[in-house]
């Protein structure tokens, strides 16, 4: 920069101070694939000493470079390896011993959540596939920084409905298991369809197989930035809109871009992506909800607001693709409801109900997020909730994903609190007809054909 | 390496004064500045290089913080390279 551009300058200050720009999230991945033991005790140890070596630095380095750019960076993540393929090399019958070592972990290098106490099962059970899965209620009990998924299906293999039966069976269990806590447990697990191996974001995140050693990915964040510049063009064509997106979306991304950048550099860790993301937080003025309402809707869940999240999705995406040199994770507008201070007010008056939701999921990233229904909801229901979704995504080769809180002693008109980023939930009404029969067929829905599309 | 440090609050005599002392104290030379005043607001943005710096970056961000609340001013001192990387192609 030779001359200064006051204007410049002062809007990218005012981005941050008054618009909540923010880099969401460092993620660090890290594989664990070198580490075996058949005791899974000494595995635990050996996965405490690879992460807390790996990421000693993590922390200390997001906050240094937050502290030069002068740009919040929220949360400071780790992934690592799928720990089902992990856990198999041992002769354990439950691996809550790996994802204690995990929370160890992660308290240990200070990061506020270590995500892939995972299982990637869209084709069928390993050996440790199913130990994996139904460690996952004791695990998420028992662990406060431990995030886990496990991937049911994709556009290649088809759907896993016994997993996908399984996983509302181990949902429910999460739920009773942490209901002196809200069913808390359940706001770390996501069941995914297509899930992608370097997202940065939680609970989703883990380190697939194809990634390095090592690698860091960022993920970005600007629901108010987007919002107020929509705000500032006035009244104005939808092209307009989009094109004043796009541009938002394109600084926002170049913050992520450089950020990552350093944070690579200085680790000495290879810079994977930047996830294109708009995701937002309870915090006022920090909504995607309320991005949709500012384009011109009454409130979120009206009539036009799926087509106006497919408008802004595809525009943060076509402005942040040139941003970065590396794109990736799960990039797009993100709609978890109650990490969402519009979604949230939006869900509690009714104006935006399950079905609308699940709608607008077919458009953006990522699916039925945050939701919280009555605790008496059946492991089948939520088994069919799951089955739903993840058909959104494997028909539309796209990443879906549920996570859902059945709150244990909760009714419709409740809230639940989680705190922090997670936020809090009314609990929405969920449709009770029992799909049961079609659940317990179990086997695999083959995949879908990829062409004659209508 | 250059700093870009940004001061906005309500006009006062001294703000350009107290920071460049500080600046020098710390062997910060000042590469640019910009002001504005808009009716009492002020607003001013200076480029700086702090190859030559005493303190470390962190450091002086918080001296002229210091500076800032006794100035009653809001002062924000960043890397360049966070606006080059947004406002650049």
């Amino acid at each position: 920069m030779s001359m200064i551009n006051t204007k410049d300058i002062l809007e990218t200050i005012k981005m941050i101070e008054e618009e909540h720009l923010d880099i969401r999230t460092i993620t660090m991945g890290i594989s664990l694939r070198d580490l075996a033991s058949d005791d899974i005790n000494v595995l635990a140890d050996k996965v405490y000493d690879k992460i807390t070596r790996r990421a000693e630095k993590l922390v200390s380095t997001g906050e240094q470079i937050e502290r030069e750019l002068g740009i919040p960076i929220i949360n400071k993540r780790i992934s690592v390896t799928p720990i089902a393929m992990i856990g198999a090399v041992t002769n354990a019958n439950s691996y809550v011993p790996l994802a204690k070592a995990l929370d160890r972990a992660a308290s240990a290098t200070g990061v506020n959540f270590v995500g892939g106490f995972s299982a990637l099962v869209q084709k069928g059970f390993a050996k440790g596939d199913e130990i994996l899965i139904n460690s996952i209620p004791e695990a998420l009990a028992e662990t406060n920084l431990v995030c886990s998924s496990v991937n049911v299906a994709s556009t290649k293999a088809g759907v896993n409905l016994d997993a996908i039966g399984l996983m509302g069976r181990i949902i429910k269990q999460t739920a009773e298991l942490t209901k002196d806590n809200d069913s808390m447990g359940c706001s770390k697990l996501v069941v995914f369809a297509n899930a992608v191996d370097d997202n940065p974001f939680m609970a989703g995140a883990f380190h697939g197989i194809g990634e390095p050693e090592t690698v860091i990915n960022v993920g970005v964040s600007g629901p108010g930035v987007v919002q107020s510049a929509i705000r500032r063009a006035g009244d104005c064509p939808i092209n307009e809109v989009a094109e004043v997106i796009k541009k938002t979306a394109f600084k926002i991304t170049r913050m992520g871009q450089l950020v990552g950048a350093i944070a690579s550099e200085r680790l000495g860790v290879p810079f994977g992506i930047v996830d294109l993301s708009l995701a937002p937080t309870p915090a006022i003025g920090d909504s995607v909800a309320r991005i949709l309402e500012e384009v011109g809707l009454e409130v979120c869940g009206s009539c036009g607001t799926t087509a106006i999240l497919a408008m802004l999705n595809d525009a943060v995406k076509k402005g942040g693709v040139m941003a970065s040199s590396s794109v990736g994770g799960l990039s797009g507008a993100f709609i978890p409801v109650s990490e969402d201070e519009g979604m949230i007010a939006a869900a509690a008056s009714g104006a935006l109900t399950l079905e609308k939701l699940e709608a607008m999921t077919a458009v953006c990233s990522v699916g039925i997020d945050m939701v919280a229904v009555p605790g008496d909801t059946s492991a089948e229901v939520i088994s069919g909730l799951i089955a739903d979704e993840i058909a959104i995504g494997v028909v539309n080769s796209k990443t879906t994903a549920v996570r859902v809180i059945p709150a244990i002693g909760k009714k419709v008109g409740d809230m639940v609190e989680f705190g922090g980023l997670l936020g809090s939930a009314p609990i929405m009404p969920i449709a009770t007809g029992s799909p049961a029969k079609f659940i317990h067929r179990g086997g695999r829905i083959p995949a879908p054909i990829q062409s004659l599309k209508n | 390496m250059r700093a870009v440090i940004t001061v906005v609050g309500k006009d006062r005599t001294g703000i350009i004064a107290k920071i460049s002392e500080t600046l020098y104290q710390h062997g910060v030379n000042i590469v640019d500045i910009s002001q504005n005043v808009m009716e009492d607001m002020f607003a001013m943005v200076m480029l700086v290089n702090i190859d030559k710096c005493t303190v470390d970056f962190t450091q002086l961000a918080d001296l002229l913080d210091k500076d800032g609340e006794a100035l009653g001013m809001k002062i924000h001192t960043m890397h360049e390279d966070i606006f080059d990387a947004m406002h650049k192609i």
